[in-house]
């Protein structure tokens, strides 16, 4: 075994991911605040007028970051679930727990800004029956369901796999989300932005989505190291 | 000022998206941090 393998077998101890994590946490906090002033600044100042939308298509920039995020997290907290059921791991768990309610908190955001953008461009706030929308509705109710299940269950342990096997059959449903739009007629537009291609945009409203997605990401980190230090502490 | 804020005639529907948004990230922190302090006491 390598003297690096064992470096990170060190660190799942949670004792000792404890400094670590508070490191994690400052360092992500403070590029976190940069990169949303940053974000924001050309969100708001230095990106055009939408041509078709006008202004209101700046909600774009929280939008589509929190929706991002919103998968993101949930891959994130099936790995960890993953990982704890199979190495029995208790930092993976804890990761776990730490995890969820900031993405519970990214998929309300970008249902909301999701609404109010709606609204004016749609006509309405909420179309019942849009694969788009009620996939991302269900990834809600899965971030809710995995943390009623670890709080339900009194013996730690069994609360624990029950929520991780709760986390890793629901992944199934972020495919779904993220395809949703070219399987499924909904009124939800196309991605604007995909790995195969270049950014059918403005290369400042670009910009303004990557670097809020940025500062999104780097928030993340930050609370789930914060809430894993807390778990850490309480679970000792 | 004003014309900014009025986002073309969409500021309730913008601010309402980064308002709500700000004010649930700030909410998480701060619940965050008082956790914190009263774990390590």
């Amino acid at each position: 075994m390598t003297t690096q393998s064992i470096r990170w077998l060190w660190y799942a101890s949670p004792q000792t991911f404890f400094p670590l994590a508070g490191r994690i946490a400052r360092l992500a906090a403070l590029l976190a605040g940069i990169f949303a002033l940053a974000g924001l600044y050309v969100g708001l100042f230095v990106a055009p007028t939408d041509a078709q939308q006008g202004e209101v298509y700046r909600i774009i920039f929280i939008h589509v970051p929190a929706a991002w995020m919103s998968m993101f997290i949930y891959v994130v907290m099936a790995f960890w679930a993953a990982l704890g059921l199979s190495m029995n791991t208790r930092l993976s768990f804890m990761m776990m727990r730490a995890l969820a309610p900031t993405g519970a908190l990214f998929t309300f955001i970008a249902l909301w800004s999701g609404a109010l953008w709606g609204r004016p461009t749609w006509g309405t706030y909420w179309v019942w029956g849009d694969t788009r929308l009620m996939t991302e509705l269900i990834l809600l109710f899965l971030y809710f369901g995995v943390m009623a299940l670890q709080a339900a269950i009194d013996d730690r342990r069994r609360a624990d796999r029950a929520g991780a096997l709760l986390a890793i059959v629901g992944v199934v449903n972020i495919p779904i989300i993220y395809f949703s739009v070219q399987w499924w007629n909904t009124l939800h537009q196309g991605a604007s932005v995909s790995f195969t291609r270049a950014p059918s945009m403005a290369a400042a409203m670009f910009t303004g989505m990557i670097l809020m997605a940025l500062a999104f990401w780097l928030y993340s980190i930050a609370v789930a190291m914060l809430r894993v230090r807390c778990e850490i502490v309480e679970t000792q | 000022m004003t014309e900014f804020l009025a986002m073309g005639g969409y500021g309730g529907y913008v601010w309402g998206a980064y308002g709500v948004t700000f004010a649930l990230l700030a909410t998480e922190v701060f619940l965050l941090l008082k956790r914190k302090r009263e774990t390590k006491t």
